[in-house]
C-alpha cells in the first residue's frame, strides 16, 4: 500500500523462488532491484522524492475510500429522515408504518382500502397503490427491453459484419445517453397522442406508455452487458460446436447464450434495477394517479414519481416528508439487492468461464 | 450444463433436409435479432427526426441567447443554458479529480484481492445503480440540510445563506451521481498502458507516486477525458437529482454565486413540458429547448466515443 521511500527491504526474489510465492510485490522487487543496481528510490533523477507526494498518496487513498463512504451517507442520510416514520410520536398522529401497508377503513369508504391520497383532510399513506404501479410500469418496461435489448446483442454479436458493430454499437451507445427527460418529453408529447390513436385508450398517460417510453432507457443497458457476456465466451465452445456439425443457430441458441447466461440475466437485472429507479420518464409519462388496479392502460403512479412530484411541496419534518424519505430508502433499498444480485451473477459467470470480462 | 444434458447429434436425417433445417434456423435467428436491432435503430431515429423537425422552426441565435418572455412562451433559454453550463463546470471541478484518483488508488495501488479493494468496487457499482431520485433525496438531506445549514451557523450567524437548494449543491450532488463514470473510464484506460512502461519507470528508480502521475497518467488521458465528456453528458441531462437541490422553474437573474439558485436545461423541458399554464402556447419553445439538449448530449456522447476508440486504437491496434 504505502511506498516506503527509502525504507524498502533489501530483498529480491531469490534463487528457485518465483517472484508469487516471495510475497513480493512487483513494485518492491524492481525497487530493490534498482537500488542494487545504485539507484535510491529516495533520489529520482538525482533530485530528492518531495514530501508532499507522500501526502498525496494519502489523500488518493482517503478518497478511494470516500466511494465506500458516499454510499453509506446516502442511505445514512436518506434513512435518518425517514426514522421519524419509527419513532416520532408527532409523525404517528398521522401514519404509522403499519397504516402504510395494511388496508386502512377510511371514511366515506365501505371497506378496508389501500389509498395513497397525502394531501387530503385525512391523509391516506397507502405504499400499495405506488408499489403496484412501479411494478406494472417495470414489467411493461422489461417485456419490451428483454426480447429487443438481447436480441439486438446476439445479432450484433454474432451474425452482424465488423462494418456494422463499429457502426451500431456508437448509435445504440447514443441511445443511452438520450436523457432520460427527453424520453419523458417524447413520450408524453408524442407517443401518447400515437398510442391512443392506435388502441383507443380511455386515458391518455398509463402504465403502457411510461413503460415502453422507459425501456428505451434500459434497452441500452441491456444491450451493451449482453453484448459483452456473450464476446467473452470462449472461441473454443463455438468450435467444439461447430464440430459437432451444429448449425450457426444451434450454437448460438444451445451454446453461446446458455454460456453467457449469468451475464445476460445480470444486463436483465441491472435493467431492472434502472427501470424501478427511474424517475423522470415515469413522473412525465404515466398520469400519476394512484389507483389500484390490474390494467395496464391505466394512469399509474410510481414510488419515484412520487418522491419526485411530491417533495418539493411539503413541510420539512412532516409526515408526508418522512414517509417520502421513507418510499426513497425502499428505492434504495431494493435497487441495491437488485444491482448487488446482477454483480454477482457477473462474477459467477467470469468464474466460470475463466476469462476476465 | 451437466454431462447428462448432452445428447447424442443425430446421424441418420437426409442431408438435404438437414441443411435445409440449418439453413432455416439461421434465417429465423437472423431476422428475429436483425429486426429487433434495427426496432432499437428506429426508435433513436424516430427520436431524433421529430425533435430536429419540430425544433428547428424556433430554433434561432435569438431563442440560445434571451432569456424566457410571456410566461415561457416567448424569448429564449440563455438563463437555462448559462445554469447546466455553471453547475457542470462546479460539477467537473469536484467530481474528475475524486473520480481519477479513485481509479488510480483501485488499478496501482490497491491489492487487487485485498477485502477493502473489493469492498470499494462494490461501492462503486451500487452507486452507479442507485436511482437519481435517491441522490437528490441525498443532496436535499446532506448538502441543503446538514453541510448548507451547518455552514450557515459556523459562517453567517444562522442567515439563511447555504442552508437552502442552491447550484453549489445540485453540483454536488451531481458529482457523487457521476462519480462511477469517471472512474470506470479511467480504470479502462489506466489498464491500457503497458505493463512495461511502469517497470521502465520502476526501474529507473522512480517511486510509484512518481511512475504514476510522470507516466501512467500522461498515458491515460484520454480515458480520463472520456470520463469527463460523459460525466458532463450526464449532468447535463439528469433532473431528477437537481429538483429539490437547486434547480429553478425561472429566475429573472442569472446565478452568479454558489448560493443562488439557477435555471437548468433538463428541468426547463420537465416545467415546460408539465407545468406550463398554456401548452400549445409553449409547445415550439420546449422543441427547441429539448433540440439543444439532445444536441449537446449527443455531441459530448459522440466526441467521448471518438477520444475512447483511439485511445483504444494507439494501444493494440485492435477496433473496439
Amino acid at each position: 500500500m504505502s511506498d516506503r521511500v527509502g525504507q524498502v527491504p533489501l530483498r529480491t526474489v531469490g534463487p528457485g523462488e518465483s517472484l508469487a510465492a516471495s510475497k513480493l510485490k512487483l513494485h518492491d522487487h524492481v525497487t530493490a532491484a534498482a537500488r542494487v543496481a545504485g539507484n535510491s528510490p529516495a533520489r529520482y533523477l538525482g533530485r530528492p522524492v518531495p514530501r508532499w507526494h507522500r501526502v498525496a498518496e494519502i489523500a488518493i487513498q482517503v478518497i478511494a475510500l470516500g466511494v465506500i463512504a458516499a454510499v453509506l451517507l446516502i442511505f445514512a442520510f436518506v434513512a435518518k429522515e425517514a426514522l421519524p416514520l419509527l419513532f416520532s410520536d408527532k409523525v404517528h398522529g398521522e401514519v404509522t408504518l403499519g397504516k402504510m401497508f395494511i388496508a386502512q377503513a377510511w371514511p366515506g369508504y365501505d371497506g378496508a382500502e389501500h389509498i395513497w391520497q397525502p394531501v387530503s383532510d385525512i391523509p391516506k399513506y397507502g405504499i400499495w397503490p405506488l408499489i403496484l404501479g412501479t411494478l406494472k410500469v417495470s414489467i411493461v418496461a422489461m417485456l419490451v427491453a428483454v426480447p429487443l435489448g438481447v436480441g439486438s446483442a446476439v445479432y450484433v454479436s454474432q451474425y452482424a459484419s465488423r462494418r456494422t458493430r463499429e457502426l451500431v454499437k456508437p448509435v445504440i451507445e447514443l441511445l443511452a445517453g438520450v436523457p432520460s427527460v427527453v424520453l419523458g418529453f417524447f413520450a408524453l408529447m408524442v407517443m401518447a397522442s400515437w398510442f391512443q390513436g392506435w388502441f383507443g385508450l380511455e386515458s391518455r398517460l398509463n402504465a403502457l406508455i411510461a413503460g415502453v417510453a422507459l425501456s428505451f432507457a434500459v434497452i441500452p443497458l441491456i444491450f451493451t452487458i449482453s453484448e459483452e457476456a456473450l464476446g467473452a465466451v470462449p472461441r473454443s465452445y463455438v468450435e467444439a460446436s461447430t464440430a459437432l456439425g451444429a448449425a450457426r443457430w444451434q450454437t448460438i441458441v444451445r451454446v453461446l447464450v446458455p454460456a453467457a447466461s449469468p451475464g445476460i440475466a445480470a444486463a436483465v437485472a441491472l435493467g431492472l434495477g434502472r427501470a424501478v429507479g427511474e424517475t423522470m420518464i415515469v413522473l412525465m409519462a404515466s398520469g400519476n394517479a394512484a389507483i389500484t388496479s390490474t390494467s395496464f392502460v391505466e394512469s399509474v403512479r410510481t414510488l419515484s414519481a412520487t418522491i419526485a412530484a411530491e417533495l418539493a411541496e411539503v413541510v420539512f419534518g412532516g409526515a408526508h416528508y418522512t414517509v417520502l424519505f421513507f418510499l426513497g430508502t425502499v428505492l434504495f433499498l431494493t435497487t441495491f439487492v437488485i444491482n448487488f444480485l446482477g454483480d454477482y451473477a457477473i462474477a459467477r459467470m467470469k468464474r466460470r468461464l475463466g476469462v476476465a470480462v | 450444463m451437466t454431462a447428462s444434458a448432452v445428447t447424442p447429434p443425430v446421424f441418420d436425417e437426409n442431408p438435404f433436409v438437414r441443411r435445409l433445417r440449418s439453413r432455416l434456423g439461421d434465417l429465423a435467428l437472423v431476422v428475429a435479432t436483425g429486426s429487433a436491432t434495427l426496432l432499437v435503430l428506429g426508435v433513436l431515429a424516430i427520436i431524433v427526426a421529430d425533435v430536429v423537425i419540430g425544433g428547428s422552426q424556433r430554433f434561432s441565435w435569438t431563442f440560445l441567447s434571451t432569456a424566457p418572455t410571456e410566461g415561457m412562451t416567448a424569448g429564449g433559454v440563455f438563463p437555462a443554458i448559462f445554469g447546466t453550463v455553471a453547475m457542470v463546470v462546479m460539477m467537473t471541478i469536484a467530481v474528475v479529480p475524486a473520480g481519477v484518483a479513485t481509479a488510480v488508488y483501485l488499478h496501482e495501488y490497491a491489492d487487487a484481492t485485498a477485502r477493502m479493494t473489493r469492498i470499494i468496487r462494490i461501492a462503486v457499482n451500487n452507486l452507479a445503480g442507485v436511482p437519481s431520485i435517491v441522490f437528490g433525496l441525498f443532496g436535499l438531506g446532506f448538502f441543503v440540510r446538514f453541510v448548507g445549514t451547518g455552514m450557515d451557523f459556523a459562517f453567517f450567524g444562522g442567515q439563511k445563506v447555504f442552508g437552502q437548494p442552491a447550484l453549489v449543491w445540485a453540483s454536488l450532488t451531481m458529482a457523487v451521481l457521476t462519480v462511477p463514470v469517471v472512474i470506470v473510464a479511467t480504470e479502462e484506460a489506466l489498464r491500457s498502458v503497458p505493463r512495461e512502461l511502469r517497470e521502465a519507470s520502476l526501474a529507473l528508480g522512480a517511486t510509484r507516486f512518481q511512475t504514476v502521475i510522470n507516466v501512467v497518467l500522461p498515458q491515460a488521458t484520454p480515458g480520463i477525458l472520456t470520463g469527463t465528456i460523459l460525466a458532463i453528458s450526464r449532468g447535463a441531462g439528469e433532473v431528477a437529482p437537481i429538483l429539490f437541490t437547486g434547480a429553478a422553474y425561472y429566475l429573472p437573474n442569472l446565478p452568479w454565486h454558489p448560493s443562488s439558485q439557477f435555471m437548468h436545461l433538463g428541468y426547463h423541458v420537465y416545467v415546460l413540458a408539465t407545468q406550463s399554464p398554456d401548452v400549445d402556447a409553449s409547445k415550439p419553445l420546449l422543441y427547441s429547448t429539448v433540440l439543444v439538449l439532445l444536441a449537446v448530449t449527443f455531441v459530448l456522447n459522440l466526441s467521448a466515443f471518438i477520444v475512447r476508440s483511439r485511445m483504444r486504437h494507439r494501444f493494440t491496434g485492435a477496433g473496439t
